[in-house]
């Protein structure tokens, strides 16, 4: 379904991130995709989802297939439209609207009204907190519940393909079973294919079919779940013995907003 | 008694002006998240037009308004596409400085038609007078009042229902999550940059019945940023508060106050800018400007 071939990701022409990329998703596949901060993760879900474009990022090598269609050429919009819904990192509700108005504009380029009703309902029947705070301004929900509201709306767009990004992140643990349990629903009930991208391997692994490991803008390790869960360097490395490397990007994080601040 | 509320309904009828006005500073600084110094040129385009289709063309008040918003419509399609459209993703400035040529253009462009001359039409508007005791409304008034009241009805149900004004609305929080939901963003642009003319166009063939027209016209676009601030620069419904609160305002003051002054009148002219100062002062975001939602 998807095939993403030795691509490269260069931010603003000159900063390049993403360094021969390969990976693949299966029809109702779970993929995850791990590795530290800065390693090239949400790059990776924007060259597929083609939000690099509205950030300045290209990608300067390599392609992109979805559905047997080359896409790393088309508009953020237009692969929306083909079926690949991404979950941004860090749950970005539109906050001044309401929980239902969010669902709402997720199903912007769907004409038939009543599968829109019903795919909400299915939305809230997956999310049923997220039902009791339909007509809440949603930038009042916690942080939980706006994890829901995001994964619940990537849904509206009735997408073949999803890409979630961290959906575990500063999230407390018990949250993050109810949101993995939820996740491992929609992939087994609706048939999604989905891409997820984690730092919490535990969790990603425990209910994906597939993994690929990043470092550096390459993948390092790829193999079904259940070996990467086995393997010696992935427990060392989410025990956080690479501390060193995770350090370094640290600085180029700070690097990047410090020059950002001065470009902008 | 009569007085007052005869100045309370002119003040409304300017008011529901500004109003519209300011619905078109902020719907353009929603999306681009600039000012567009030429808004109050749209509104001497728009009187300038009324006066061609009501005068010129002898067409009757129905027909001139759906003529000029159809030049409204063109005209903010062709802005977009031609001048704003290359700027997305450029700072903020740019995007200013792109609406500041535009004014300069549009004053030209109404000397070049119009021969920037003042021109008034007041006297082919249909003779209805509204009466009500002792008040009586005249026909410019009462057609402006009526015609700024549906617009703006019509504005909000398109804002408040329509997939169209949702996805305005989503646009304004965040554009990415709006491309990521398979919404052309540019298309939201190209409507936003539609109502903003379609807005000040209107206001203009209000404002041109009442008081004619001419190229200076484009001075109430600065009054209405008097509006946009007293509303808070990102809110619709404030710009609607605000723009009938500051007409009724501006009206008894210079009502009240004018006789007074040594120079016998004057102050409508400056009373927005007064205000201005005050909430720049006091408020500076406004008095029903949108909360930033801070959540950790
Ligand atoms: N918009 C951007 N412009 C420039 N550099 C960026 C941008 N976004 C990310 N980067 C850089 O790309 C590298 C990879 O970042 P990212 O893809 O966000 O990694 P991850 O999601 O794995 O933490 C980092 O070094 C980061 O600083
Ligand atoms: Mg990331």
């Amino acid at each position: 379904m998807l095939q993403v071939n030795n691509i490269e990701v260069t931010y603003m022409n000159i900063i390049q991130v993403l360094r021969g990329v390969s990976l693949e998703v299966g029809d109702g596949k779970i993929v995850a995709l791990l590795g530290a901060n800065g390693a090239g993760k949400t790059s990776t879900l924007k060259a597929i989802s083609g939000l690099l474009k509205t950030e300045e990022g290209e990608v300067t090598g390599g392609s992109i297939n979805f559905d047997g269609k080359r896409i790393d050429r088309f508009s953020a919009a237009d692969i929306a439209a083909m079926g690949i819904s991404q979950v941004m990192e860090g749950r970005r509700v539109l906050g001044h609207l309401s929980v239902e108005e969010n669902l709402l504009v997720f199903a912007h380029n769907r004409k038939d009204r009543k599968e829109v009703k019903n795919d909400m309902e299915m939305v809230f029947e997956y999310f049923p907190k997220v039902k009791a705070l339909r007509r809440q301004m949603s930038g009042y929900l916690s942080g939980g519940e706006q994890q829901m509201l995001v994964i619940g709306r990537a849904l509206m767009a009735s997408p073949k393909l999803m890409l979630l990004d961290e959906p575990s992140l500063g999230l407390a643990p018990l949250l993050v079973q109810e949101i993995y349990e939820i996740i491992q629903r929609i992939n087994a009930e609706q048939k999604k294919a989905i891409l997820l991208v984690e730092q919490n391997a535990v969790a990603a692994l425990g209910i994906a079919d597939y993994g690929y490991v990043m470092e550096n803008g390459r993948v390092v390790l790829s193999g079904p779940a259940g070996m990467l869960r086995d393997n010696e360097d992935i427990r060392e490395f989410y025990m956080g013995l690479s501390a060193v490397g995770s350090q370094k990007s640290y600085r180029e994080v700070k690097h990047y907003r410090r020059r950002k601040r001065w470009l902008a | 008694m009569t007085f007052f509320l005869q100045l309370i309904v002119s003040g409304f009828s300017l008011g529901m002006v500004y109003a519209l006005i300011a619905i078109g500073f902020v719907i353009i600084l929603k999306c681009s998240k600039a000012f567009n110094i030429a808004q109050g040129h749209f509104v001497m385009i728009g009187g300038y037009l009324g006066f061609t289709f009501l005068v010129t063309f002898h067409l009757p008040v129905w027909a001139s308004l759906l003529a000029a918003i159809a030049v409204a419509i063109v005209m903010g399609l062709l802005i977009e596409r031609l001048t704003l459209r290359p700027l997305i993703g450029q700072p903020v400035l740019a995007v200013i400085m792109m609406t500041i040529a535009l004014a300069t253009v549009f004053e030209g462009l109404a000397t070049l038609i119009w021969g920037g001359e003042y021109k008034a039409y007041h006297g082919v508007l249909p003779t209805i007078t509204l009466r009500i005791g002792e008040i009586s409304v005249p026909p410019e008034m009462l057609i402006g009042i009526m015609v700024s009241v549906v617009t703006v009805a019509i504005l909000m149900l398109l804002f408040r229902y329509t997939k169209s004004g949702l996805a305005m609305r989503a646009t304004a929080e965040d554009e990415q999550v709006v491309q990521s939901a398979g919404i052309r963003v540019t298309t939201v642009y190209a409507l936003s940059w539609v109502i903003a003319c379609v807005v000040g166009v209107i206001s203009g063939i209000i404002l041109g019945g009442v008081s004619g027209v001419m190229v200076g016209m484009s001075q109430v676009g600065l009054k209405a940023f008097a509006v946009v601030l007293l509303g808070g620069v990102n809110s619709i419904g404030g710009a609607i508060i605000a723009g009938i609160t500051l007409g009724m305002l501006e009206n008894i003051a210079a009502g009240y106050l004018d006789p007074l002054l040594p120079a016998g009148g004057g102050l409508a002219n400056i009373f927005p800018f007064i205000v201005i100062i005050i909430v720049l002062v006091f408020r500076p975001h406004g008095l029903f400007g949108l909360v930033e939602i801070e959540r950790i």
